[in-house]
């Protein structure tokens, strides 16, 4: 058994934070992890990926091949095409719907969402709606894993315990608003799976 | 021990931990920078170990080194650029030998995610001719950097340890081992370590004489490994570093059995690599950064009788980084079937400036003040403030290496470039600035330096900057720029008509002048915020 995803967003949107849920979640159930991250110079506002790869078996590459990922889970609809060639061809998309514009030729984003339907199996929330429903726009993150979460081979509760663990040293209304906005972006993503 | 889940440059930093770490140094730069943040705070628990951040490389590199006179270990870790910086002490280091254990980590960053040119440390092994590692994985990480400060106190060699981006910033479990102690306070010999020439000479000589054990290590070590197929023998890998797992990421799941030498040595095992040569047809080489070990085996005239492949021979790309998909073809499998994004124009997401960020009010303010100025150029350093040669301001017009602003600003306006201004970050400054502007001070060269004191490394992620604030100005005044010539100013909107009145001012001063904008990285400031 085994699941590649790439994660993509902007700088800042918490790519890292979700990678670590996962992991964690992962490690916890006794597979092996591989996560590649972005650090530095790409982070300024700047498109940042994360190549996260689980598998019961021993993991060679860092780095996803293009065509092997089996997930694109994305915070950025412009960010979820950038790496559209990673994906199989039976994989899944789980994309925010909600732009992030910080350049002045942002494409029509309507143009942009029209590619993400094109993939069959794909996935569209709108992550700012849930994310402000869940009491703060900064949880989009935490909504796209609650999307993407009835797809992943790991448990539920074992992502909202981590979940728990990342902001630990936050207040309690932090810990219940990134819970909440994952449990919104769950129950957005349908009854299946 | 338990088993952590660590980046590639914390696996090397814990196993230096446990090798026995006296102390620890490094000037920031990705992908190494996360080596002496890891110890830094391994340290608030580890009491005895020193892990603190540098100048610039080559202090770090000298203060490694009287670490290891003393008698213990050390670490020293650095991007592959900055050991451009510390050259001098490193190849050095290779004649007057070491005393303590020495580890030199180095992290290459091929396809320059964030770097200025891809440069493969390992030539600069070869040059020093040390002993080096290449890790494949996380737990070789550790193993490799705990193996090379035995290594360094079996051979009285400082040893590096060559990391790439990728493996750098990428997670997985590592199983550390025992934690040993440290060593005991034993100072080296000084005829070892006076490097007058009759004792060069004589050092110089030993390190040559120790070269043969250098390759016997390399043919011992279990971190070479080669499998041999005997049924198919069209087809041989030589596959180093991370480049390994690309390699088996196709093999694996193909079914497809090549005979493949994993390197994580150099010098290389030789005797492994010509039983692989004489067990094959056709050779290929997949190595991370240059061709390196393809060229050893190509030598001038090629093998007579067999086909060598790699990077020279067009298979696999001279430059930017390797993946699966990039060392498919090479192995002769086709590519796998996926989705394509098509009829669609992607649109590039550059990272930027920060908002509110000083350094945008600072060249804002810079431009106005050059307008008017056709023959004006402004030569740029590294930092935050490189991201200015965008638009919207389109502010710097060179970013070579870290202090070449100020000495290229120096040399522009000697040449008759007017006005010639430098744009220079404070820790930049603190790394590689300062000596040049005692050069431009003692000739009063007619330029203007800008300095950027945000209080910080901003571009690495935040870590401590020497030459800020108050000991800033000091510094400069030190170094000789008239006290009426150093302006201080707050790059602020607010500030901007008088900003510009005060770069306008010095710009039109005949001589060196020095322009101070002061405000503190906004994320930092952010950070502060959340921690109080
Ligand atoms: C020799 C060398 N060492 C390290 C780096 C990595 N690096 C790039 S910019 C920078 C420092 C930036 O600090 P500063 O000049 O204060 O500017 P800021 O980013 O804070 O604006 C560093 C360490 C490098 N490029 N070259
Ligand atoms: S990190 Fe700091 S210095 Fe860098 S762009 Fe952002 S605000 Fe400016």
């Amino acid at each position: 058994m085994k699941q590649d995803i790439i994660l993509a967003g902007v700088g800042g949107q918490g790519i890292l934070s979700i990678a670590f849920v996962i992991d964690s979640a992962a490690l916890k159930n006794g597979f092996q992890v591989k996560q590649a991250e972005v650090h530095g110079m790409s982070q300024r506002g700047g498109a940042v990926q994360s190549h996260l790869r689980l598998s019961d078996e021993r993991i060679f590459s860092d780095l996803i091949p293009k065509g092997e990922a089996d997930m694109i889970l994305s915070v950025e609809p412009l960010e979820t095409l950038r790496y559209l060639d990673y994906l199989r061809p039976e994989g899944i998309v789980v994309s925010s719907s909600t732009p992030f514009i910080n350049i002045p030729d942002y494409p029509d984003i309507e143009a942009v969402l029209g590619k993400i339907r094109e993939v069959p199996g794909h996935l569209i929330i709108d992550s700012e709606k849930l994310a402000r429903e869940a009491g703060s726009a900064r949880t989009q993150n935490m909504v796209m894993l609650g999307a993407a979460s009835r797809y992943l081979m790991v448990k539920k509760d074992d992502l909202v315990e981590f979940i728990g663990v990342l902001f630990k040293t936050k207040n309690e209304s932090t810990v219940a608003a990134n819970i909440k906005a994952f449990e919104l972006g769950r129950g957005a993503a349908g009854p299946y799976a | 021990m338990k088993a952590e889940l660590l980046l590639g440059d914390e696996a090397v930093a814990l196993a230096a931990l446990h090798a026995g770490l006296t102390a620890a140094y490094s000037y920031p730069g990705t992908p190494a920078s996360e080596i002496l943040e890891y110890l830094i705070k391994l340290a608030e628990e580890h009491k005895h170990l020193k892990a603190s951040w540098s100048v610039n490389e080559k202090v770090a590199y000298e203060e490694a080194l009287g670490v290891s006179f003393a008698g213990k270990r050390a670490l020293v870790s650095m991007k592959h650029v900055g050991l451009n910086v510390a050259a001098d002490p490193f190849m050095n280091s290779a004649i007057t030998g070491t005393n303590g254990g020495l580890v030199l980590a180095v992290a290459d960053d091929p396809s320059m995610h964030s770097s200025q040119n891809e440069q493969d440390s390992r030539y600069y092994a070869q040059f020093a001719q040390i002993f080096c590692f290449e890790p494949s994985n996380h737990q070789e990480a550790y193993d490799m950097t705990r193996r090379a400060f035995d290594l360094s106190e079996e051979t009285g060699l400082p040893v590096m340890v060559r990391l790439v981006t990728r493996l750098s910033h990428s997670r997985s479990m590592v199983q550390p081992c025992e934690a040993r102690g440290e060593n005991e306070l034993s100072y080296g010999a000084s005829s070892d370590w006076t490097l007058l020439p009759v004792n060069a000479r004589r050092r110089f000589k030993i390190l040559l004489e120790k070269q043969p054990s250098l390759t016997r290590l390399a043919e011992e070590s279990e971190f070479n490994r080669l499998e041999l197929n005997d049924k198919d023998r069209s087809l041989g890998v030589i596959a180093s570093g991370i480049a390994y797992n690309y390699v088996m990421e196709n093999l694996t799941s193909k079914g497809k059995a090549p005979s493949v030498l994993k390197i994580g040595t150099y010098p290389i095992p030789e005797t492994l690599c010509r039983q692989l040569v004489n067990h094959v047809d056709t050779v290929l080489v997949v190595e991370e950064g240059y061709p390196f070990i393809e060229k050893m085996l190509r030598g001038l005239f090629g093998i007579p009788g067999k086909t060598l492949r790699g990077k020279l021979s067009g298979d696999l790309p001279l430059s930017g980084e390797l993946s699966p998909e990039v060392v498919r073809p090479a192995l002769g499998l086709p590519g796998l079937p996926r989705r394509e994004l098509s009829g669609f124009q992607l649109v590039a997401r550059p990272p930027q400036l920060c908002q509110g960020c000083p350094h945008a009010d600072a060249l804002i303010a810079l431009n106005k003040a050059l307008e008017g100025y056709p023959g004006a150029n402004v030569f740029s350093d590294i930092g935050c403030y490189t991201l200015g040669a965008y638009p919207p301001y389109k502010a710097v017009q060179t970013c070579v290496c870290m202090g070449a602003s100020v000495s290229m600003a120096k040399g522009g306006a000697e040449a008759g470039v007017s006005p010639s201004v430098a744009v220079i970050g404070d820790s930049t400054f603190g790394h590689s600035g300062l000596t040049p502007l005692l050069d431009a001070a003692a000739a009063n060269t007619n330029m203007t330096v800008v300095i950027l004191d945000n209080a910080t490394v901003a571009m690495t992620g935040g870590q401590p900057s020497y030459a800020s604030g108050e000991r800033l100005v000091r510094l400069i005044e030190g170094a000789g720029v008239p006290r009426e010539h150093i302006r201080v100013i707050e790059p602020l909107p607010k500030n901007l008509e008088k900003n510009i009145k005060v770069i306008k001012e010095e710009l039109a001063h005949e001589g060196i002048s020095v322009i101070v904008a002061v405000r503190e990285c906004v994320v930092e400031a952010r950070k502060k915020k959340r921690r109080d």
